[in-house]
C-alpha cells in the first residue's frame, strides 16, 4: 500500500465540478475569495460564466446562493469549513435550511488536518452545527473516488447538502472510478465478528489499516465506512452493533455532536453496546503539520487498533 | 400620478393597514408600528409597479419582493391577501397553530412570499442572488427588498450592498424603511446608522430620498431606478412609525405590541373613517 495514490478530497471537489459544468447548466459556483485553496478556481476556469466570487463575507455569500436556488440554479458554494459551517451558521439554517433550498454547501479545509494554520482555522465542530439542522443532509467523503462521486450526487439530489473535504492528500483507497454514491448507505468494507470500526472521511483509510493490524493480532474488526453522517445508515449500525457487540468510532472532529454521536444515539435506542469514541475531546486544535497532529490526536491506524483491541477484549 | 389613480391607491392602503390591525390583534402578538409605516410603499409596489400574479404565485417571470424586515410580515400578507393570493378572512389566523401565515414569512408556506426571512440583515443578500439569476438568465424582473433603518445595523447587509454594486445589480431596488426607531429607541440612541444616504452612495448605489407616504414621489423614485443602468438603486424612504393609527404614531413601544380589544376598536374606527372619507 506504500505506492498508493495520493489526493486531497477538495481536489475531487474541484474536478468534479469541472465535470459537471459540462452536465448540468443550472449548476453555479460560489466562492468568498478562496478558490484557489477550494479548488473551486477549476470551475471557474472552466465555466467563468456561471462562477461569482463573493469575496470576503459568508454570510453575504450564503444568502445570494439561497436567492440564485430560488430561480432554479443549483449553487454550489464553497470556502473552509470554519467560515462557512461555523461563521455562517445561522444563515445556513435561516436562509438554506429552514426554506430547503437545493444549495449546496461544499466546505473544504475541515479537521486538525488543516495543519500549520492552527485552532482559528481548524473546524472540528462543523458536523455538529450541520446535522443539527433540520432536513441538513452531511457527508464526509473518505477519498477522492467518493468524493467526487458524492459531490455529483449531491448535484442530482434535490435539498440542501453539506460536504465536507480535506485539505491534505489522502490515499486514493477506492478503485472504482464508476463509483456511485447512495447518499445515507453505510458502506461495509470489512466483515469481522469481534468488534466494528465506524469510521468517516479521511479516518476511514486509518480504520481500514488498523483492521489489518488487528488481524494479525487474532482480532476480527469489522470496518463501516458512514460517508453521509445523515441521515445516517441506521440498519448497518444496528446490525454491527448486534453482530460484534462493540464500536469504536473514528471522526476528524469533535467527539461531540459527531459522528460518534450519532452512532451511539442508534446504538442507545436499538441495540444498546458499547460505543467508544475517537475523536478530538472537547478541545481546539494547535499549529503543526497535518499528519503529525492527527497521530498526537490519536487519529491513526495504531490508536485505533489499540482502543478496538481494547475495547474487543473488554466484551 | 393622476388623482384618481392616486385615490385608489390610498384606498387599498387603508384597507391593508386594517388588515394589518386585524391581524396583529387576533394574533395578540406581532409588528404593527413597522408594518403601517411601510404601507404605502408596499400598496405601490404590489398595485402599481411589481409584474406578479396572484393566480401563479412561482411565475418565473414575476417580479420578486423580498420582506429582509421580516417582522413587518403582518403588511406583506395583508398586501398579498389583499392582492388575491390568499382569502383577507385568512389574515385572522396570523401566528396561530396551523396557519399558513407564521409570525415571519414562510416561503414555503405562503402563496406569494418570495423568500423565507427573519432574522434580520439576510434579505438583501437573497433578492441580490436573485437579481445575479436574472442577469443570468437575461431576464428582465426586478428584484426588490426592503430593510428596517435599524437592521442595517447588521453588517450583513452592507456585504450585500458591496455585492449588489459590484456585480452592477440594476435590476435590484432596496428600500430602507427610515422612521428612525428600533425596538431599544431611537436609532440615533441605540447605534446610529447614519447619514444613510451618505453609506448607500459610498457603496455604489443610485440613492433617492423620499416622503414614505407621498405616492407622487414613492412613483418618481421607483420610475427613475428603472432608468438607471449599472447599478442598484436604494431608496431612502423617511416615514412615520405606526402611521394611520393615531396613538402609535412614532411610538418605539409600538413596535412588537399588539393592541387590546379598545385600543383595536380605535384604530379602525379611525381607519374607517379614513377609509369613509376617501371613498366619499
Amino acid at each position: 500500500m506504500a505506492d498508493m495514490i495520493k489526493k486531497a478530497t477538495r481536489e475531487s471537489y474541484g474536478e468534479a465540478l469541472v465535470e459537471l459544468a459540462d452536465i448540468n447548466d443550472k449548476v453555479v459556483v460560489l466562492d468568498a475569495d478562496l478558490a484557489e485553496a477550494t479548488k473551486s478556481g477549476m470551475f471557474k476556469k472552466k465555466c467563468p460564466e456561471r462562477f461569482f466570487d463573493c469575496g470576503i463575507a459568508e454570510a453575504n455569500l450564503v444568502g445570494t446562493a439561497a436567492g440564485l436556488a430560488t430561480c432554479g440554479k443549483i449553487p454550489f458554494i464553497s470556502s473552509f469549513a470554519m467560515f462557512l459551517a461555523g461563521r455562517a451558521f445561522e444563515q445556513i439554517r435561516n436562509s438554506i435550511g429552514y426554506p430547503h433550498m437545493n444549495v449546496k454547501v461544499c466546505a473544504t479545509h475541515a479537521g486538525i488536518s488543516v495543519g500549520e494554520d492552527g485552532a482559528t482555522h481548524q473546524c472540528n465542530e462543523d458536523i455538529a452545527l450541520m446535522r443539527s439542522i433540520p432536513g441538513m443532509t452531511v457527508i464526509s467523503p473518505s477519498d477522492h473516488i467518493e468524493a467526487k462521486a458524492a459531490v455529483k450526487a449531491a448535484a442530482e439530489f434535490e435539498g440542501p447538502v453539506y460536504i465536507r473535504f480535506g485539505r491534505v492528500a489522502a490515499p486514493v483507497f477506492n478503485t472504482n472510478e464508476d463509483y456511485q454514491f447512495e447518499i445515507g448507505k453505510g458502506i461495509q468494507l470489512r466483515d469481522g465478528k469481534d468488534v466494528t470500526i465506524v469510521a468517516t472521511g479521511l479516518m476511514v483509510y486509518e480504520a481500514m489499516m488498523a483492521a489489518e493490524t488487528l488481524a494479525e493480532q487474532g482480532i476480527d474488526a469489522r470496518v463501516i465506512n458512514i460517508h453521509t453522517i445523515k441521515p445516517i445508515d441506521r440498519d448497518i449500525i444496528i446490525k454491527a452493533a448486534k453482530e460484534t457487540g462493540a464500536i469504536l468510532t473514528v471522526e476528524e472532529h469533535s467527539v461531540i455532536g459527531g459522528l460518534g454521536e450519532a452512532v451511539a444515539a442508534v446504538t442507545a435506542e436499538e441495540a444498546p453496546v458499547r460505543v467508544v469514541k475517537i475523536g478530538l475531546n472537547d478541545k481546539f486544535g494547535y499549529s503543526g503539520p497535518a499528519l503529525e497532529l492527527l497521530k498526537m490526536e490519536g487519529l491513526c491506524a495504531e490508536n485505533i487498533a489499540a482502543k478496538a483491541k481494547a475495547l474487543a477484549e473488554s466484551k | 400620478m393622476n388623482e384618481a389613480t392616486k385615490k385608489e391607491l390610498m384606498i387599498t392602503a387603508c384597507k391593508i393597514r386594517m388588515g394589518i390591525i386585524e391581524g396583529v390583534f387576533n394574533a395578540k402578538s406581532g409588528h404593527p408600528g413597522g408594518s403601517l409605516s411601510m404601507t404605502d410603499i408596499l400598496t405601490y409596489l404590489y398595485f402599481k409597479e411589481m409584474n406578479v400574479d396572484p393566480k401563479n404565485p412561482k411565475w418565473e417571470d414575476r417580479d420578486r419582493f423580498v420582506l429582509s424586515k421580516g417582522h413587518c410580515a403582518p403588511a406583506l400578507y395583508s398586501a398579498l391577501a389583499h392582492k388575491g393570493f390568499f382569502p383577507v378572512e385568512e389574515l385572522k389566523t396570523l401566528r396561530k397553530i396551523g396557519s399558513r401565515l407564521q409570525g415571519h414569512p414562510d416561503m414555503k408556506g405562503t402563496p406569494g412570499v418570495d423568500m423565507t426571512s427573519g432574522s434580520l440583515g439576510q434579505g438583501v443578500s437573497a433578492a441580490g442572488g436573485m437579481a445575479l439569476a436574472a442577469k443570468i438568465d437575461n431576464k428582465d424582473y426586478r428584484v426588490y427588498a426592503y430593510l428596517g433603518d435599524g437592521e442595517i445595523e447588521e453588517g450583513q447587509v452592507w456585504e450585500a450592498a458591496m455585492f449588489a454594486a459590484h456585480k452592477k445589480l440594476d435590476n435590484l431596488c432596496v428600500i430602507v424603511d427610515f422612521n428612525g426607531l428600533q425596538i431599544d429607541g431611537a436609532i440615533t440612541e441605540v447605534n446610529s446608522p447614519c447619514p444613510i444616504p451618505e453609506k448607500y452612495e459610498a457603496f455604489g448605489f443610485n440613492v433617492i430620498t423620499i416622503d414614505a407616504h407621498d405616492f407622487d414621489q414613492i412613483e418618481a423614485a421607483f420610475e427613475q431606478a428603472k432608468t438607471v443602468k449599472g447599478k442598484p438603486t436604494a431608496i431612502i424612504a423617511v416615514s412615520t412609525k405606526g402611521k394611520g393609527v393615531s396613538y402609535m404614531l412614532n411610538k418605539a413601544s409600538w413596535h412588537g405590541t399588539a393592541p387590546n380589544k379598545e385600543q383595536y376598536d380605535i384604530a379602525m374606527a379611525e381607519l374607517n373613517a379614513e377609509l369613509a372619507a376617501l371613498e366619499e
